[in-house]
């Protein structure tokens, strides 16, 4: 086959952004666990493993800028590369919502939570299936699994709205936990914006099959 | 359009009814569109050397005062198509064509309209540099000239070579050989030749493939810089070249019977992002053959 190297090349940056993807995912997962079983060990090692995942995204962006320069890619090439760039960036930002989570586990301190997580941890497992998908329809060059991931971005923001009123109802009912309860917001708004940046990974898996840019996860607001 | 006699040439609807008559012209043609108005339309043409058909029923306008650039592999084509334009292959004694192409709306291949004519209007620049053996001044001057076109001389050699970004370069020397130029300066020495003679159309083939990278880029800033004023369509092997320059880019290829037919037309961005076919996309991403 023609251009076989460069077919290698595109391959392996492929990887990288799964690779990638799997530090997200398991940052995210670490972090909620740690704040569930208030591990402070656990969410220390959350936040100091975000700089690795800032450097694998800039070490993405530098091969993708040098492949784009060497090998002039056009059509799909192009915009595989392209969209490798922007899911990187999604990717180095979900991460720093992880970290997040993991910075707010340190600030709770050893206490026990007021209440279990409850829909806190099925909001981030869902969150978290989404991105292993949107990262598989990325391989497999799936339009329609992207767009169905989009989708099912409006039941995270459902949960968060539920999660939402109910932790307000727990600070109005609790007022000495307010700053716990408070911390659990901002943990669900950090879940919340992982599912809209897997939805911009998708506009891009879609950018990538069909050449068209679409804005999918359009804001309620 | 100056006619070689006094008979006014068919209009288009007469030819296009003509045609229909006896029509070779496909039942479905498709006519490809790029936005603007177009100088140039093929509707259904093919072209022949003989018996063997080089172009097979093409049809696409070029849009006037914009670049379109003729891509695909060798052999497909491209180089037969730009000759059609101005008549150029005329010189080669077994070539014949089918179909319609027109200038403004009148056939160019009417038997009333005059090829030398054809050939001041619609310039060609070719592969490798030409330059006559004369001095630069003279190689500005000798088309002006045979074609009576009337001005101070001097006036058309300086703006012609001003226009191809050449005059800083040898407005001390107009008396010098033209074939003394480095390679890139006799190419833009036969495009103000070119230009001379008041065209409204240039053809470059291959214009900067005999050309070193920096001699190319300086071509590739020119033609932008004409396609103000002039359409320009150019054939090129460097897609790169292309999706440079080009407004508009011709995707060609070979059909099984060898003979040249044309797969996809449109703006350049878009065939060279998201091109809509996929013999298209395997040519520009290298994975053709």
């Amino acid at each position: 086959m023609t251009r076989a190297a460069f077919e290698k090349k595109l391959r392996e940056l492929q990887d990288e952004v799964l690779v990638m993807g799997s530090m997200v995912e398991k940052a995210l997962r670490r972090s909620v666990d740690a704040l569930r079983t208030r591990d402070q060990a656990l969410a220390q090692q959350v936040v100091s493993e975000d700089v690795q995942i800032n450097a694998t995204r800039y070490d993405l962006e530098e091969k993708c800028i040098h492949t784009i320069a060497r090998e002039q890619p056009m059509a799909a090439d192009l915009r595989e590369l392209v969209a490798i760039l922007f899911i990187a960036n999604e990717l180095e930002r979900m991460a720093d919502h992880a970290e997040g989570i993991g910075r707010i586990s340190l600030m709770l301190g050893a206490e026990p939570l007021p209440r279990p997580l409850g829909a806190i941890s099925e909001m981030a497992d869902r969150a978290s299936d989404m991105l292993r998908r949107s990262l598989t329809a990325f391989v497999e060059r799936d339009e329609q699994a992207a767009r169905n991931i989009c989708d099912e971005d409006d039941v995270i923001d459902e949960m968060y709205d539920a999660s939402f009123q109910e932790l307000i109802h727990e600070i109005v009912r609790t007022p000495e936990h307010v700053q716990h309860f408070t911390y659990l917001i901002w943990t669900c708004h950090n879940i919340e914006r992982i599912a809209d940046r897997v939805t911009n990974v998708c506009e891009r898996v879609i950018f990538m099959v069909t050449g068209q840019l679409q804005e999918i996860n359009v804001s309620r607001y | 359009m100056i006619m070689r006699t006094d008979e006014r040439p068919a209009s288009l609807a007469e030819r296009e009814e003509r045609l229909t008559e006896t029509s070779t012209l496909p039942a479905s043609e498709r006519i490809m569109s790029p936005p603007g108005p177009a100088v140039i339309e093929l509707r259904g043409f093919s072209a022949y050397y003989g018996n063997f058909r080089a172009l097979h029923d093409v049809s696409f306008r070029i849009p006037a005062k914009q670049i379109t650039a003729l891509i695909g592999p060798s052999g497909c084509g491209k180089s037969t198509l730009l000759r059609c334009i101005n008549r150029m292959n005329d010189l080669v004694p077994s070539f014949r064509h089918e179909g319609l192409m027109t200038y403004h709306g009148v056939d160019l291949y009417d038997p009333a309209v005059d090829p030398v004519e054809v050939r001041r209007r619609i310039g060609m620049v070719f592969q490798k540099p030409n330059p006559f053996p004369k001095s630069i001044y003279e190689n500005i001057a000798f088309g002006p000239r045979v074609n009576g076109i009337k001005g101070n001389m001097s006036e058309i050699v300086e703006r012609s070579l001003r226009r191809a970004a050449l005059w800083e370069d040898v407005k001390d020397k107009l008396s010098q050989s033209g074939l003394a130029l480095s390679g890139g300066q006799q190419q833009r020495l036969c495009i103000a030749r070119a230009l001379a003679v008041q065209p409204e159309i240039i053809l470059m083939d291959e214009p900067c493939s005999a050309l070193d990278p920096i001699a190319t880029l300086k071509i590739e800033d020119l033609m932008k810089e004409l396609a103000k004023e002039y359409t320009i369509v150019i054939v090129t092997h460097n897609m790169q070249q292309a999706a440079r320059v080009a407004d508009n880019t011709a995707f060609l290829m070979m059909r099984p019977d060898r003979a040249g037919e044309l797969v996809e037309y449109s703006d350049t961005d878009s065939m060279f992002t998201a091109p809509k076919d996929k013999r298209t996309e395997d040519y520009i991403t290298g994975r053709f053959g």
